[in-house]
């Protein structure tokens, strides 16, 4: 068989891509219409739990650049047993994560020991002016809503080590 | 000539109506190339479905950027050559313009009809060089000037197997006129048989793929963009133009893409015209006035055919370099074409 | 040595004879031409500084730096985890390539190893993204060149290996997915099945770009015959990656070292090209790309089963001591020298990124060439401008 010129071959690539996208449709997806859901783990935008949180301050010194800004007061609570003397517990002031410095590393979420951040895959967000990208902790906890359930594990996976 | 035009109208309206079909000419197959295949099948050779937000299916994008583009600053380098700067592109949309005047599109459809006319056509065709020339000159820019150069070279050397080409066809017919050209083709016949008349593209085959090579080195479309070349020289001689300055290289780009399309279609693919054994008229006179209507119709389809190709292989091929395609030029484009004009005019005589 | 030799002379008399002609005859001057830092061939900010005569430079030379953003320093005031969000931008189209030799480095310094299903799975993300840079090298090729299609087909094809990616790590462009001791989460469910089906088009891909450009005729007359790097040449300049191997040095990180990663589980070939030419860089990266889909179909089918984490401490603090450790990144050998005083973060680290050495070569190999072949050369040599500058 004669070798097909690559000039003809080359046309013939586009010819054929031109009318599989008029039959099957094109790979891309008309946005702000049509909106693909993203992966289960994608790190879009972390979400605030916040009875979970003792402000610890774990999150925030392990930022790499420093975005998450975290002010709290200790309060007395009444005692859990009658009689016992009043609980100190950490309250909640002040939970910012700034998204304009955020660099979406997820080591926050990691560290957190008690439960408190989570990943949502949401991703529309953005402000017409980047001072209102700092999120306070309402909004973050507004977040929660779009926490999805975690994905299920590879059958290889070592399930028993994972919480 | 029994003319629908001719008679009926004064002078003046005559004119007045070939200036708007000259314009009309010139802007719609500019237009719908831009949108058919720049806009949507370039898309669609890339997986994606191109402009779809304006107008249905973005048939309404052409307009959205013409607004976006009239908008914006006319804005000059400050070491530019401002007169010159200025005056570039009305050079080369003018070509254009020019070029579309001696294009045929029906027996009486034409908006001028003199005896030279392909000598015309090629000669206007090279304004365009000058034009892009002074472009790349006085924007005051290296790339801009690399460009200019580089366009010179090219066109020059692509304007010789492109009148090479069309000599045959020129031979054939024997006449320069366009209408006899048309008729030559429409009224012949191949070996007895009249059916399809005898469309050059079947005699000249070499001078026709000679001639859209040619053409599309003139457009200076991929692969032989290099004037424009826009990861060498940013957009070669284009670089310093905004706004309407550079839509008028634009339109000027995409206009003469289609005239270049409709010279091609009525110098090989037989023009306005259908082979005229099917209604047995045998001279211009005997031809029905409809023709006028349904001649710029055939010539548009011809045209977005012969455009459709052109775009086609600039979305698929990568771009030469400037010595190889001289090299290309004069080693292989002009001695085929001569040796397409020596057999053209051995076998004219020997028929 | 003897092409360095002539091929510099030939240059130099060049310039001379342009110097003289510019001065003597024609009074006419050279044009010095910024190629960049703004300017669409540079993919970033590299200054290019020509010197040319009419189309064809006399003398050349890459300015870098316009994108240093300090990683070296930075690390230095970071924590070890920390590290891997910020190398993830060096090599931004790899960018998980970029922290396995960090993360290498670190667990030789404390004496631990990945365990076996980490290991498998660091390699598979490693060629994932080996496959999403070099297949948008290819289609960048044909922008460089002047052919729009290809880098569209690529963009397409490279969303399938970003969406494996995400899906597994998180994040489809940075994502610092590796740990010191393992990965941070196992593999979703389904992962691997798609994973196989990506594969396949992946194979369709590169197929498509060998008939849309490879083989095209213009292509071959562009690249053919343009900035050959002769073997010896290749080795002075240090070149790695596949520029290296397009000289014809049978050099891969992948198979030469022993790193406690998964290659050596599967049947590879390790391509290489004799001419050393523009084209032989650009078909040694298309087979490349052949070869790590095939590394990662082969490894799909041998991930053990087990942890995917070696026991570390919550705070990792790493003992005193050195370590350099280098892989076959996308872009080439990409090494870290890692020195602990047994902080939270490293002492210093040395990174040594392939672009930056591979852009030393530039000046040597552009000297006579036409414009176009600039841009002919840069696009084969392959650089990133964040791999470049760091």
């Amino acid at each position: 068989m004669p070798k097909v010129p690559g000039l003809i071959k080359g046309l013939g690539v586009t010819l054929s891509t031109m009318l599989r996208t008029a039959k099957e449709g094109s790979h891309t997806i008309q946005y702000p219409h049509v909106k693909e859901a993203p992966p289960i783990r994608a790190r879009g935008v972390i979400a605030l739990h916040e009875g979970n949180c003792t402000s610890c301050m774990l999150c925030a010194r392990s930022c790499p650049d420093w975005c998450i800004f975290i002010e709290g007061h200790k309060e007395l609570a009444p005692p859990r047993r009658a009689g016992g003397a009043p609980r100190k517990v950490n309250k909640l002031d002040r939970f910012d994560i700034d998204y304009a410095l955020c660099m979406y590393c997820g080591i926050c979420v990691e560290v957190c020991p008690f439960d408190a951040l989570f990943w949502s895959p949401e991703y529309e967000y953005s402000e017409p002016k980047i001072a209102d990208l700092l999120h306070d902790k309402r909004k973050l906890g507004e977040w929660m809503e779009t926490v999805p359930e975690a994905p299920e594990l590879d059958a290889g996976a070592d399930k028993k080590g994972k919480k | 000539m029994s003319a629908l035009l001719a008679i009926d109208m004064p002078y003046w309206l005559q004119t007045i109506l070939r200036v708007l079909g000259g314009t009309v000419a010139v802007l719609l197959p500019a237009g719908t190339i831009v949108y058919v295949f720049l806009f949507k099948m370039m898309s669609f050779m890339q997986s994606r479905l191109g402009p779809m937000e304006a107008g249905p299916y973005g048939s309404l994008q052409l307009f959205a950027e013409v607004g976006k583009w009239l908008q914006k600053e006319d804005l000059y380098p400050d070491r530019a050559d401002k007169f010159i700067f200025k005056i570039a592109p009305i050079v080369v949309l003018t070509s254009t313009f020019l070029l579309v005047a001696v294009v045929p599109f029906g027996p009486d459809a034409w908006f001028t009809n003199f005896e030279a006319g392909v000598f015309y056509a090629l000669a206007v065709s090279s304004v365009s060089v000058l034009g892009i020339l002074i472009a790349g000159w006085a924007s005051a820019n290296k790339y801009s000037l690399l460009g200019g150069l580089r366009a010179a070279g090219q066109l020059i050397a692509y304007e010789l197997p492109m009148v090479l080409a069309v000599i045959g066809v020129v031979i054939q017919a024997g006449s320069m006129n366009f209408q006899e050209i048309v008729m030559a083709q429409n009224a012949g016949e191949i070996f007895g048989w009249n059916g399809i008349g005898n469309p050059y593209i079947l005699t000249q085959m070499v001078g026709f793929i000679i001639f859209m090579i040619a053409v599309q080195a003139e457009l200076t479309q991929t692969p032989f963009d290099m004037p424009i070349a826009e990861s060498e020289l940013v957009s070669g001689y284009m670089t310093e133009y905004s706004g309407f300055r550079f839509l008028m290289f634009f339109i000027g780009e995409f206009a003469t893409a289609g005239v270049f399309s409709l010279i091609a279609a009525a110098l090989f693919l037989g023009g306005w015209g259908i082979p005229f054994a099917w209604f047995g008229w045998d001279s211009m006179d005997s031809i029905d006035n409809w023709m006028n209507i349904v001649g710029p119709l055939i010539m548009f389809t011809k045209m977005m055919v012969l455009s459709g190709i052109i775009m086609w292989v600039r979305f698929s091929y990568p771009r030469f370099r400037e010595d190889q395609l001289q090299k290309f030029a004069w080693k292989v484009l002009i001695p085929v074409s001569l040796l397409n004009i020596m057999a053209t005019a051995i076998l004219k005589v020997a028929f | 040595m003897t092409m360095l030799g002539d091929r510099q002379q030939l240059a130099y008399i060049a310039s001379q004879a342009a110097d003289a002609r510019v001065n003597v005859e024609l009074e006419t001057e050279g044009m010095t031409l910024n190629i960049g830092p703004q300017h669409p061939a540079t993919h970033g900010t590299l200054r290019i500084i020509c010197r040319l005569d009419g189309e064809q430079v006399v003398w050349a030379e890459p300015s870098c730096g316009y994108m240093h953003r300090g990683y070296e320093k930075l690390t230095e005031v970071r924590t070890f985890p920390q590290v891997t969000a910020l190398v993830n931008r060096i090599d931004w189209l790899g960018s998980f390539a970029n922290e396995v030799p960090f993360i290498l480095a670190a667990e030789k310094l404390m004496g631990i190893e990945a365990p076996p299903r980490a290991q498998v799975i660091r390699t598979i993300l490693f060629e994932l993204s080996r496959i999403a840079n070099v297949g948008l090298f290819l289609g960048d090729l044909g922008v460089q060149l002047g052919a729009v299609t290809p880098v569209f087909l690529a963009f397409r094809d490279r969303e399938y290996v970003l969406n494996l990616i995400e899906s597994a790590t998180g994040g489809r462009f940075h994502p610092n997915f590796d740990r010191i001791g393992g990965l941070k989460d196992d593999l979703p469910a389904g992962w691997i099945e798609e994973t196989r089906a990506v594969m396949k088009k992946l194979q369709g891909f590169c197929d498509q770009m060998e008939d849309l450009l490879f083989g095209n005729e213009i292509f071959l007359a562009r690249t053919k015959g343009i900035g050959i790097i002769p073997r010896d040449v290749a080795m002075q300049y240090g070149l790695s990656g596949a520029n290296l191997r397009a000289s014809g040095i049978d050099h891969d990180l992948r198979r030469d070292t022993s790193l406690p990663m998964a290659w050596n589980k599967a049947d590879w070939k390790v391509w290489t090209h004799t001419d050393g030419d523009a084209f032989a860089r650009c078909w040694v990266r298309l087979q490349e790309t052949r070869e790590s889909c095939k590394i990662v179909e082969q490894l799909l089918d041998v991930i053990p089963s087990g942890p995917i984490m070696t026991k570390v401490p919550k705070i990792i603090k790493v003992p005193e001591g050195e370590a350099w450790v280098a892989t076959e990144n996308p872009l080439g050998e990409m090494g870290y020298y890692v020195v602990s005083k047994g902080d939270l973060g490293p002492f210093r680290v040395k990174i040594r990124s392939a672009s930056f050495n591979n852009m030393s070569v530039t000046p040597w190999l552009l000297k006579g060439v036409y414009v176009p072949d600039v841009i002919t050369i840069l696009a084969s040599l392959y650089f990133i401008l964040g791999d470049l500058d760091r």
